[in-house]
């Protein structure tokens, strides 16, 4: 008796459970307000883009993102955990909802944004492919290169625009895959391959990894366009539209010149353009579905796009990268929000 | 005529024969194969043990901050003593780590009385590490309730990871491991034995990244959406599940040497299918079995290293970690070795100690 | 249970309830069920999870041009190849790792095993030493310390270790020449061949002729000589048409010859090493599971010990040895799969790691894998059950 009574109940309570799962379905935006925070994929540690710092704090462009999001939603830029990924888990674990969005430095493409059922929310930086070699191996460009191995990181579009490279310059290669950047600098250095391939920002990152970072040289050559930035789920608008506006904040701030220091006094400010940015009047937050001030706490926390910047990779950083075409479209490069309005 | 036989005393045995060289002929020189082998790893000891010896020892630097106090050429031990706390507790905060100590305290405190055969409770305190300790384990762990400062499992690693991951798994995979051994030997259902002999077969079939990685980043996709779960969570239900295959097999192991007449025996009572496994076949199983519980718990206990590939740092992810680190690189070795250390020590005693439990519970069922 | 002391009062038929039959069978229907209601409910929720998030199901990507490339490839492929290529060339790599590491490692394991039975305590100690040492460290481990301890720290190309400047280990790789077939290389081929084929025949006719009239034949010195002899002698009649290429020092790399590649190296170390430490177990256990008294009979019949050995001991033990060998191999193959933790191009590593994440289809990706070891798994076991069935005792 007692062997069918449990079965029953074993049956009765699977059955009950398919039906719990069709009844509750929400979008990202609901779950995570409800939720109290934002899961955010990050990579495993790239200076300057997600690493943690000695203290185990995440540090970086991309973190920053989620915390822009974090302070939009909730007015805390700290209500973010993080989900360290690599490459080629990213989206099987923002697909599969592990994540609620993954701005690990991940190129925007069109089988990515067509066919994995996901959405790039913007760009928060524009990259290009390059290659770093050792001083001593003597060459000034990648076209001196045939024939050489090459250190690559699994699961990236580096790998497929590697491939291009070589075979338009009808040049031979071996890609030596490694699943995490850890291990492509450790090949690097050892001389396991000639050159190590990535996008230029990850070179200067990857190279300060490296015991002695003088020894490696980064070539000119950029051989690919890549539009680094927040990615999301399909069909998630609302949700969508949050991360989305949450970097268009940041970049129209700097462009107003609304800073982390003077956002206080800059909303009392009589522009009116800084003022619809600062929620003071004009356009409401209800539309994003977050407060009026969610602007004001986006650069209160975590500040404007070019704080940002200089903070995570460019000068007040070990990686002094300049802004080159991640300045603003006003300054020289294609860095370009549409108006708050 | 008092002929009385005297016999000599006996002679000494050939000096060659006994002693020290007597002990080497026997066992080094018998033959002239042997005598040659003999030297030939004689040859080979002397030349490779010596640079070891220098390179872990002699030469080795053992005290010190950083790698400027590595100058003598030879094993940085500084490396791993400046990183022990991280090998050990992973990135758990410095000041709370006393809650893990705490936890090897009490364990080693309920685990040594097992050890001595006169201790009269040893299935109660059995019991009550497997079943009541874990729930204290996890508050100690998690923390938030009894004014302590939660931790986030995102922060566990190192050593106590490895631990936690190992001994989970398997406390879990018993139970579920016994259910299918018994549906495997359940002959009167065939549908419940093919289902699961599949299970089994499933689970042993595939290599464990493979099971990880699917926990790690498809499991969500199973779920009714909205629904997930921690990563080291589903880390441990994949764990799980692959060691309860293992499991059912060792315990099948179990059932098929209990001799028929006691499941006779027990149907001749009348006792229910329950009351038969329960009380007559499995405690006499599950005695026999416990060596190859222990031998498939060390099996897990190094697997668990393979955690590195969804991203948990146990106490090889650590060390592969700490090596990354711009100011230690180039101590790969040192790490490696030490690591390999750690594992050995747990891994040799515990198979030290399931043979000798494998002795000593012979006894009782030679046939 | 109260029911069941009023039931004793029926004498004839038992209640349906209690009767055990129709209570299996209840049960039966219950837990499949059960288990269908669970899997139901898991495809249910995988393809609406997936409609939902607008991911692309199916198996036509298979068909679409992968655009990378990989480091060691046994076919064709290259860039223009196809994803189902990639899972081809990912399947092989696997398979060659195991293959190598399924045949060091029963070497190193069959020869420790009777190194650890070593009458000489010296050799004996040493064996035992390595037994316990690789078994009880994580294979994981191992991997990483002969890959990144060891193998990134070997000199780098220019100043690679040599052996009589035909064979060079570094940093790259070990590199071997490797033997370049002319035209009239067929004949040789054949003629080794013709030997095999000759051997099979000559180990048959030689043991009718040890049945029927107890004459020994020696099977192993004749084939030797037949396998080593006739090839070379056709080989040196049709002109030597073979050479070696040598590989050699062009700009940063070797060119030429046969390449090792370092992961596969270390990854074929650590696993040979690793599982023979556990092959070496079982055969020490498999010689010491046949009794003494075989060992004595044989002696006391006259027979040498190295015949005791070859006719008596190693026919017994390998019953024994067999089983768990069967699971060694298998636990060989499926730990191939750590590959991809040094970036040696396995199924896992390039199929279920690069094609996966270009793809996106990680549901059919992984299915797929993790068939293919399923398979392997079978077709290893059915084959060892078939070999076991050979060498049984054939009770009379």
């Amino acid at each position: 008796m007692k062997i069918l009574r449990i079965s029953v109940l074993t049956a009765v309570a699977t059955a009950g459970m398919a039906l719990v799962g069709s009844a509750h379905a929400g979008t990202t935006f609901d779950a995570v307000k409800k939720k109290g925070f934002v899961q955010c994929g990050v990579s495993t540690g790239l200076p300057g883009f997600s690493a943690t710092d000695d203290k185990g704090a995440w540090k970086g462009i991309d973190v920053d993102a989620c915390r822009a999001v974090a302070a939009a939603l909730f007015g805390d830029a700290n209500k973010v955990k993080y989900t360290p990924l690599n490459a080629k888990e990213r989206f099987t674990a923002l697909q599969s909802g592990e994540v609620d969005m993954l701005p690990r430095n991940t190129t925007w493409t069109y089988t990515r944004d067509t066919s994995l059922g996901l959405n790039f929310a913007g760009v928060n930086y524009y990259d290009g492919q390059g290659f770093m070699v050792t001083k001593k191996l003597g060459v000034k460009s990648a076209k001196e290169l045939s024939g050489a191995q090459v250190c690559i990181q699994a699961g990236t579009t580096t790998e497929l625009n590697l491939a291009d490279y070589f075979r338009a310059n009808k040049m031979e290669y071996k890609a030596i895959t490694y699943d995490s950047s850890d291990e492509t600098v450790k090949a690097f250095e050892s001389g396991r391959c000639d050159m190590l391939t990535s996008d230029q920002s990850q070179l200067y990152a990857l190279r300060i990894k490296l015991a002695d970072p003088s020894s490696a040289i980064v070539l000119p050559e950029i051989i690919s366009k890549e539009p680094l930035g927040p990615v999301v789920r399909q069909g998630d608008d609302e949700w969508f539209n949050l991360v989305r506006w949450s970097l268009f904040a940041q970049l129209n701030a700097e462009e107003a010149g609304i800073t982390m220091k003077n956002v206080d006094e800059m909303m009392k400010s009589a522009d009116p353009n800084v003022r619809r940015i600062l929620g003071v009047e004009g356009v409401k937050g209800e539309f994003l579905g977050v407060d009026d001030k969610w602007a004001y706490n986006i650069i209160k926390q975590v500040g404007n796009y070019g704080e940002m910047f200089e903070r995570n990779v460019g000068q007040g950083s070990a990686l002094k990268i300049s802004r080159g075409q991640n300045a603003l479209w006003n300054k020289g490069g294609i860095q370009y929000a549409p108006p708050i309005r | 005529m008092s002929h009385n036989f005297v016999p000599l005393p006996d002679q000494p045995p050939p000096t060659a024969s006994v002693g020290a060289i007597g002990w080497l002929r026997r066992n080094l020189f018998s033959s002239i194969g042997n005598t040659l082998l003999t030297l030939l790893s004689i040859y080979v000891l002397a030349v490779s043990l010596p640079p070891v010896i220098n390179w872990a020892f002699i030469d080795a630097d053992w005290v010190g901050v950083s790698r400027d106090a590595c100058t003598s050429g030879g094993a940085c031990w500084v490396f791993v003593s400046a990183r022990f706390e991280t090998f050990m507790y992973g990135f758990f905060p410095a000041e709370e780590t006393w809650r893990i100590n705490l936890i090897y305290g009490s364990l080693f405190l309920c685990m040594a009385p097992l050890f001595f055969d006169k201790f009269p409770y040893k299935v109660q305190l059995g019991a009550f590490v497997i079943f009541v300790f874990p729930i204290f384990g996890f508050i100690l762990m998690f923390g938030g309730v009894f004014g302590l400062t939660p931790v986030e499992t995102s922060q566990w690693g190192g050593m106590t990871l490895t631990l936690l991951l190992a001994s989970v798994g398997c406390v879990a995979a018993l139970p579920l491991g016994i259910l299918l051994a018994l549906g495997r030997q359940a002959t009167n259902m065939p549908a419940v034995k093919s289902m699961c002999v599949l299970f089994i077969e499933f689970w042993r079939g595939v290599p464990l990244i493979t099971v990880l990685f699917m926990s790690s980043v498809m499991l969500p996709l199973f779920l009714p959406e909205g629904v997930s779960f921690d990563k080291l969570l589903r880390a441990l239900i994949g764990i799980t599940l692959f060691q309860s295959a293992y499991m059912a097999e060792v315990v099948r192991g179990g059932l098929q040497a209990i001799p028929k007449g006691q499941y006779e025996a027990a149907d001749a009572l009348g006792l229910s299918y329950w009351k038969k496994m329960g009380l007559i076949v499995l405690p006499q199983a599950m005695k026999i079995v416990i060596p190859g519980i222990v031998n498939t718990f060390i099996a897990l206990f190094k697997d668990t290293t393979l955690v590195i590939i969804v991203g948990l740092l146990e106490i090889l992810g650590m060390v592969q970690n700490a090596l990354n680190d711009p100011n230690w690189l180039g101590y790969s070795t040192e790490g490696y070795v030490f690591t390999a250390f750690m594992f050995w020590i747990f891994c040799f005693s515990m198979s030290r100690y399931s043979q000798a439990l494998e002795r000593k519970l012979h006894t009782g069922h030679k046939r | 249970m109260a029911d069941e002391t009023s039931e004793r009062d029926i004498p004839a038929k038992p209640r349906r309830l209690t009767d055990p039959k129709f209570r299996a069978l209840v049960f039966q229907i219950l837990a499949s069920i059960t288990v269908a209601a669970f899997l139901f409910f898991i495809v249910r929720n995988t393809l609406h999870n997936m409609e939902l998030r607008g991911i692309s199901t199916g198996f036509g990507f298979l068909d679409r041009v992968s655009g990378f490339g990989i480091l060691q490839s046994l076919i064709e492929y290259d860039e223009s190849s196809t994803y189902g290529r990639t899972f081809l060339v990912g399947l092989l790599n696997t398979l060659l790792v195991s293959a190598l590491g399924v045949f060091f490692a029963t070497l190193i394991g069959f020869v420790m095993g009777v190194l650890r039975l070593s009458s000489n305590w010296l050799i004996n100690k040493l064996a035992t030493v390595y037994i316990e040492t690789f078994r009880n460290i994580p294979l994981l481990l191992q991997i990483f310390f002969w890959y990144f301890a060891i193998g990134f720290n070997l000199p780098s190309p220019r100043q690679s270790i040599t052996v009589g400047e035909s064979l060079f280990l570094n940093n790259r790789g070990l590199y071997l020449p490797a033997p370049v077939f002319e035209d009239g290389f067929m004949a040789t081929g054949l003629a080794i061949v013709g030997s095999i084929i000759a051997v099979i025949f000559l180990a048959r006719w030689a043991r009718k002729r040890f049945e029927a009239t107890g004459q020994l034949f020696h099977t192993v010195y004749a084939s030797l000589a037949i396998l080593i002899g006739v090839p070379t002698l056709v080989y040196v009649a049709t002109g030597m048409p073979m050479h070696l290429d040598y590989p050699t020092l062009q700009g940063f790399n070797f060119k030429g010859g046969l390449t090792v590649i370092p992961e596969l190296f270390a990854l074929t170390l650590a696993l040979s090493i690793y599982t023979g430490a556990f092959i070496a177990e079982t055969v020490r256990s498999g010689i010491q599971s046949v009794s003494h008294g075989q060992t004595e009979a044989a002696s006391a019949l006259g027979l040498r010990p190295s015949w005791t050995l070859r006719l008596v001991v190693i026919p017994q033990a390998m019953r024994v040895i067999i089983p768990p060998l069967t699971s060694q191999y298998l636990n060989l193959t499926k730990n191939s799969s750590l590959a991809a933790a040094i970036g040696y191009p396995d199924l896992v590593a390039v199929f279920a790691g690069t094609t996966l994440n270009q793809t996106g289809q990680a549901v059919e990706v992984i299915a797929i894998t993790m068939s293919v070891y399923l398979v392997l798994s079978l077709v290893i076991s059915v084959f060892m059950n078939w070999y076991n069935a050979k060498m049984a005792l054939r009770e009379r």
